[in-house]
């Protein structure tokens, strides 16, 4: 059978995003969503589904995580707890 | 619901400065992820582990699904469907964590039917009464709890988001399962001996789920470096022993071990000695029910072919109705 791998995303509730759960195997989307309902949402874990086939992902390089990500951690100055706030003014 | 043992996967040569890196980040509990770099070993393992692991789910489903059709009313009708529906789910929430390492799914079927792949022993035993069906939620899916809530700290991400899952829902099926036992053993004298039979049956290959002996698992080292396993086999079945005896005990029923003692100084009960050629036998295809599980899955998968054609073919008709509409 000439099935696709596809990406599983869970709303829990409204107000809340989409969250990623898991895969499965499906031949269209529409397959894909029922097998999400059945699969991943037996205890009501969820009242909206996303699915996106695996191969429209596309996804940073674990390898670049560093070059990436690190330029974020000598920003201090980008939180509110960098700036000292004066006593008399008590909330901000 | 729970694989024993683990792969001998053997290191080809790996950059030395690599490996480091991957067990300091196994060491600073930094999960792994799909995409990082990871050795083969330790993919190996995990392969071998979480397939063995899927398949027993899937497989798990055949004992309790003999007994569906004759549970004594609809509601034990209706929650053991859904605990063998949720059997079904775990398979695949385990299926897809694995297919993250890189191996299809095609070809993890394709193991398990022709006997390449191993699966828990424990649903190589028949289960011939009610009972056994009480005894499997209770002390089975007991003993896979004990095994799972570690797995949820894996090392490997996918893997221990797909334990946090099962384990949820792995709790019902142990409250179930302790609950028909309830029922039998508060029942008539024909009902408790029922519920006492279950017992004796399934107590000691529920034990040897854990895997061999501490002294005897060739595995273990390696797989805790990892992180794949937190606890050695003898500590989790000690554990399960513990935790089950009072509960047997609440019930009226005897655990059918002569030699089952509380020790003191330990603070854990003493048990007797293992079957641990029984255990070889059933792992290596001969137990009671090996070969009628491998036709239950071989017939099922064989006479499911025509449903995986006609999605091929539906799906090739629609892509042609698109196309022509184009």
């Amino acid at each position: 059978m000439s099935s696709k791998l596809y990406e599983v995303f869970i709303r829990s509730k409204a107000g809340l995003n989409h969250r990623h759960v898991g895969s499965l195997h499906a031949s269209d989307e529409k397959m894909a969503l029922m097998n999400a309902r059945d699969v991943y949402t037996r205890r009501q874990e969820g009242v909206s589904i996303w699915v996106v086939e695996a191969k429209y992902i596309t996804a940073s390089n674990p390898a670049q995580e560093h070059q990436w990500f690190d330029p974020a951690e000598d920003k201090v100055y980008r939180h509110p707890t960098f700036y000292p706030l004066n006593k008399e003014v008590e909330n901000m | 619901m729970y694989s024993q043992g683990l792969t001998d996967a053997k290191g080809s040569e790996e950059p030395q400065e690599l490996l480091d890196a991957f067990q300091k980040k196994i060491d600073a509990e930094i999960k792994i992820e799909p995409r990082d770099w990871m050795p083969e070993a330790y993919r190996k393992t995990l392969i071998r582990q979480m397939s063995q692991h899927a398949h027993s789910e899937i497989v798990g489903q055949l004992p309790e699904g003999n007994w569906i059709t004759r549970a004594p009313t609809l509601k034990r009708k209706m929650i053991l469907l859904a605990k063998v529906q949720d059997e079904a789910g775990h398979g695949l929430y385990i299926y897809s964590a694995t297919e993250t390492l890189g191996v299809s799914r095609e070809q993890l079927t394709t193991e398990l039917l022709t006997g390449q792949a191993k699966y828990s022993s424990i649903f190589n035993y028949p289960t011939t009464s009610w009972a056994d069906i009480g005894a499997i939620g209770w002390l089975v899916d007991g003993a896979a709890i004990m095994n799972q809530v570690p797995l949820c700290r894996a090392s490997y991400g996918p893997y221990a988001r797909s334990m946090v899952r099962i384990c949820k829902e792995e709790s019902f099926h142990q409250r179930q399962g302790y609950e028909i036992m309830t029922v039998l053993a508060r029942g008539s004298e024909a009902q408790k001996i029922m519920a006492q039979k279950a017992l004796n049956r399934f107590w000691w290959p529920s034990l040897m789920m854990f895997g061999p002996s501490d002294k005897d698992s060739k595995h273990s080292e390696q797989s805790m470096k990892w992180k794949i396993k937190r606890f050695s086999n003898d500590d989790l079945r000690q554990k399960f022993i513990d935790a089950t005896v009072p509960q047997a005990e609440h019930l009226g029923l005897t655990i059918p071990d002569p030699e089952l003692k509380w020790n003191d100084d330990k603070q854990g009960y003493d048990h007797g000695e293992i079957n641990w050629d029984e255990f070889m036998n059933v792992i290596k295809g001969h137990g009671p029910c090996n070969h009628q599980r491998m036709q239950a899955r071989i017939k099922a998968h064989e006479e499911g072919a025509w449903v995986r054609d006609a999605v091929e073919v539906y799906q090739a008709n629609q892509q042609k109705i698109k196309e022509e509409a184009a």
